[in-house]
């Protein structure tokens, strides 16, 4: 148990390494010139060099990388070209919103693609065609499309929920949910409908095993039939959708949030990305990878939980 | 926003050809709506000048916002661009960048698939573990990186995209490839020397080509959805129409003019759907052959059944001291072809305490008859029973709770095949003490202390390390004393065992037997043994019903049934199982056609 945390943690942390040195990479080879961008086309020469220094971009590739992952490893991520403001003070600031909307998305996907497709698989006929239904609609609409409906409809057209803006937990917790349901429900929409499909597949899958038929023949009731028993066996395949589906999750928050004008990490990404300020990418590269790692083992940890195969095997 | 997973091989089993493919393809309605759609979406983005005179980058202040008119058919957008001319040239853009994301992604993903596949070892493990780390990255972030690095260019990064998507190709090449090359054909041609690439080309490329075709119809669909959501956000090539851009132009319109969100909202929803609806319904194509290909021989058993053989019982039923009297059972399963029937009017009974042999064959209806007894027939199974008459209640057209009262509590069942009828995600003990508590009302340590004695007595030796095993940590032989355990924790009064000792090793089988032997004898019950064995009938049953193609051809008492089996079915079957039996061959004529079709009917096929 505790070699194979120990195992996953450290797979983690070298791929976070991978992408961030992979993303340095990237960004020094980019085209345009953030320096003068940063002073602006007036500048003189002077001031570009001075800035350059002020940056460091005036040392090596390899000397800047370095500096910047000894920092990184510190906690300190830099500050923004461009505001100057620190990054890890930024991203502090920016990460509860972010997450708010992408962990209530994953429980609304894990919880309503259970819900629909234990039904299905149960109940099959019409639900069951719903169901599939909603499968083909959830991978065809985008959720930033989905947000947008959401915004303009329930958000305006209706008013029953806020369609901009975040209310921190800590301000208000009513005001939180609110603010955070149509973000998280339209980010979730493709991942409740992917996880339903796989939820249903595994438990007509398992409904058919020779295991339930024999524990019907032992007189138990339906419930721990179906609850107990089969959505246990059930879960594994789910939870590795679902896994899967936690990162595009973590994509999507970026293009929810630019709709719901949430102030998240994922619209400091598109800025900063426009703009090509190396040290915010970089920093919300860093967090967003580390985010899905953290997750996923987690996740890891679930399905070790429900298989004893690879519990005690 | 998601990379696609990579598809679940099953599929890859029973490929058809190309060309079959495509036609049952075109026999779909969905399939060919979709394709329909797409051709028609395609022309419109091709023949763009053709449909509009208007220049999709024409800007123009005095027709901001227009609304429709002659000039602008869907009006103007925000800077005054005509939407219809965006529309159509925006078509272009999706679907040029969705083609070729996929057109990247399959030249990475399926070489380096097949290489890994094929030959394993090194180029495996680190193209494997690069697959890995590629998918745990969010696509967009990359992309906004890409972006940012060099330059806002649509197509760039659409082949970026191509690139974070060869992972799903790549895992489903390769794990196709390793299931097809372990194959008889494929090592064949290997060791007849043929070469590396005509095996790969001959024998591994046909089987990857269908799954790969209906990934290639969702990551279409997936490129769209990414590049629109990028324009969306305002990257991507500025001058050039696409529909993520309109969405863009029409959000910032969105309090005056939210119907500008309704065109490219439309157009891009419509596309992805087609895409995946076009995806599932290759599968669907695929599947089907799968299904087909088992057909004839079902039909064969559907004829067999019809041509009852008239059956010769030595006794009526319904004695006075039947434990369960069952008449005229039928049981069929809804087909494309119409009902089929595998129980066709079966009738018997058991008295307490005795043993009744149920035999046949593969296919002749005996399992389906013990499952309709317990009431575990599938769902989709149709019955009807003159009676089922049990301990002197009718059980017939009872719900699966008032059955519940029955099942575990009074009727039991011991099943075949040990190994798959254990719950692997729980300990023995919790599935043992399960119905214990339930049942008999007993507390946890009551029911825990029951069930290790009930252990003990079906011969397990330690009993507590077996009680807190899964079932993947004990032995199959285990596995079967462990069902018996658990078929006669509640004293029930009939057992019904379905071949108990079939999947046992032949030392074990003898020792099972036995065991349930002596349990029936303990507690009296009455039994329903199911098998094909004679050897097994002889051992432990005390009466005998013979079935055939789903009706019971002779009853007996077993000592009868052997000295004179009067059904020519029933003296094939003694030929073939007892030790001093004649030849087969020479009761060839003796044995009905329709015996020589069930015989073929492979076991795994019935819906037992």
């Amino acid at each position: 148990m505790i070699v194979f945390l120990v195992r996953r943690i450290a797979a983690g942390l070298v791929l976070v390494l991978v992408i961030a040195t992979t993303t340095f990479a990237l960004m020094g080879l980019t085209g345009s010139d953030p320096v003068r961008q940063i002073v602006g086309q007036t500048a003189t020469r002077q001031q570009v060099a001075a800035k350059s220094a002020e940056l460091g971009l005036d040392q090596s590739f390899v000397a800047r990388y370095g500096h910047w992952l000894s920092d990184a490893v510190h906690g300190n991520l830099g500050s923004s070209w461009f505001s100057g403001e620190s990054v890890t003070g930024s991203l502090a600031n920016k990460l509860p919103v972010t997450l708010s909307i992408v962990l209530a998305a994953l429980l609304l996907a894990a919880v309503l693609s259970t819900v629909l497709g234990v039904a299905a698989a149960v109940r099959r006929g019409a639900l069951d065609q719903l169901v599939q239904l909603l499968a083909v609609l959830g991978f065809a609409v985008p959720s930033f499309l989905v947000a947008l409906v959401f915004a303009v409809v329930i958000g305006v057209d209706l008013g029953w929920l806020p369609a901009t803006g975040y209310v921190p937990l800590a301000d208000s917790a009513g005001g939180w949910l609110k603010s955070i349901t149509l973000p998280a429900l339209s980010l979730s929409v493709g991942a409740i409908a992917a996880t339903a499909q796989q939820v249903r597949g595994s438990m007509v899958d398992v409904l058919r095993a020779d295991y339930v038929r024999t524990l019907r023949s032992r007189g138990i009731s339906e419930r721990s039939l179906l609850f107990r028993h089969a959505l246990r066996n059930a879960a594994p395949a789910a939870l590795t959708v679902l896994a899967l589906q936690f990162i595009g999750l973590v994509g999507g928050a970026v293009v929810v949030e630019k709709v719901f004008g949430l102030n998240g990490i994922g619209s400091q990404a598109t800025t900063a990305g426009s703009q090509g300020d190396t040290p915010v990418v970089m920093g919300v590269v860093v967090v967003m990878v580390a985010l899905v790692v953290v997750v996923n083992i987690l996740m890891d940890l679930a399905y070790g939980w429900l298989n004893p195969k690879v519990r005690v095997g | 926003m998601t990379l696609p997973q990579p598809e679940a091989t099953a599929h890859t089993a029973a490929v058809p050809g190309r060309a079959g493919l495509l036609r049952r393809l075109l026999r779909s309605p969905v399939a060919v709506t979709c394709l329909v759609l797409l051709v028609l979406i395609s022309l419109a983005g091709l023949f763009a000048p053709l449909l509009t005179g208007q220049d999709p980058a024409h800007t123009s202040l005095t027709d901001s916002l227009a609304p429709m008119s002659g000039k602008h058919p869907l009006g103007g957008d925000g800077v005054g661009r005509d939407v219809l001319a965006r529309l159509l040239y925006g078509t272009r853009t999706s679907l040029l960048g969705a083609l070729l994301a996929v057109a990247v992604a399959l030249v990475i993903g399926v070489p380096a698939g097949l290489v890994a596949g094929y030959y394993r070892k090194w180029f495996d493990a680190v193209s494997s573990w690069l697959a890995n780390l590629l998918m745990a990255v969010p696509a967009i972030i990359v992309l906004l990186v890409v972006m940012s690095a060099v330059g806002q260019n649509t197509y760039i990064a659409m082949a970026v995209f191509g690139v974070l998507m060869s992972p799903g190709v790549f895992r489903l090449i390769r794990a196709s490839v390793i299931s097809v090359r372990e194959e008889l054909y494929v090592d064949a041609a290997r060791v007849s020397g043929l070469a590396d690439p005509r095996i790969i080309r001959r024998h591994i490329l046909p089987v990857v080509q269908a799954p790969t075709v209906i990934q290639a119809a969702q990551m279409l669909g997936l490129g769209i959805v990414i590049q629109s959501g990028l324009e969306f956000l305002g990257l991507g090539s500025a001058d050039q129409a696409s529909w993520g851009s309109m969405l863009n132009d029409a959000f910032a319109n969105i309090y005056t003019r939210p119907v500008l969100m309704v065109w490219p909202g439309v157009a891009l929803a419509v596309t992805v759907a087609a895409f995946g609806l076009l995806g599932n319904a290759l599968r669907d194509a695929l599947d089907g052959s799968a299904v087909k290909a088992r057909r004839p021989r079902g039909a064969a058993r559907k004829r067999a059944a019809e041509k009852k053989a008239p059956s010769a019982t030595h006794e009526t039923s319904g004695a006075d001291d039947a434990l369960l009297v069952l008449e005229g059972l039928k049981v069929s399963y809804p087909t494309a072809e119409g009902e089929k029937t595998v129980v066709g009017g079966v009738s018997l009974t058991v008295r307490r305490g005795e043993v009744l042999g149920l035999v046949g064959e593969s296919g002749s209806g005996k399992s389906q008859t013990a499952f309709a007894v317990l009431g575990l027939l599938p769902r989709e199974a149709r019955v009807s029973s003159g009676r089922l008459v049990f301990d002197g209640k009718e059980l017939a057209g009872l719900g699966r709770a008032e059955m519940n009262r029955y099942r575990g509590r009074r009727i039991a069942y011991v099943p075949q095949e040990p190994m798959s009828n254990l719950d692997p995600s729980f300990r023995i003990g919790s599935q043992l003490v399960e119905p214990v508590r339930r049942h008999l009302g007993l507390s946890a340590a009551e029911a825990r202390a029951k069930t290790l004695g009930l252990l003990e007595r079906v011969g397990i030796a330690d009993p507590e390390r077996v009680f807190d095993s899964y079932p993947h940590q004990i032995s199959g032989g285990m596995a079967q004393r462990v069902l018996i355990a658990g078929a006669v924790s509640c004293e029930p009064d009939l057992l019904i065992a379905d071949e108990p000792t079939t999947a046992l090793d032949v030392t074990v089988q003898a020792e099972v037997l036995d065991l349930i032997r002596s349990l029936q004898r303990e507690r009296n019950m009455g039994v329903i043994l199911v098998t094909h064995d004679f050897g097994v009938v002889a051992d432990i049953c005390d009466r005998v019903t013979v079935m055939q193609t789903g009706a019971v051809v002779e009853s007996a008492p077993v000592r009868q049934l052997f000295a004179e089996p009067r059904h020519p079915y029933t003296r094939m079957l003694l030929s073939s199982t007892l030790e001093d039996a004649e030849p087969r061959s020479a009761l060839g004529p003796a044995v009905p056609a329709s015996v020589a079709t069930s015989m073929n009917t492979a076991r795994q096929e019935g819906p037992a």
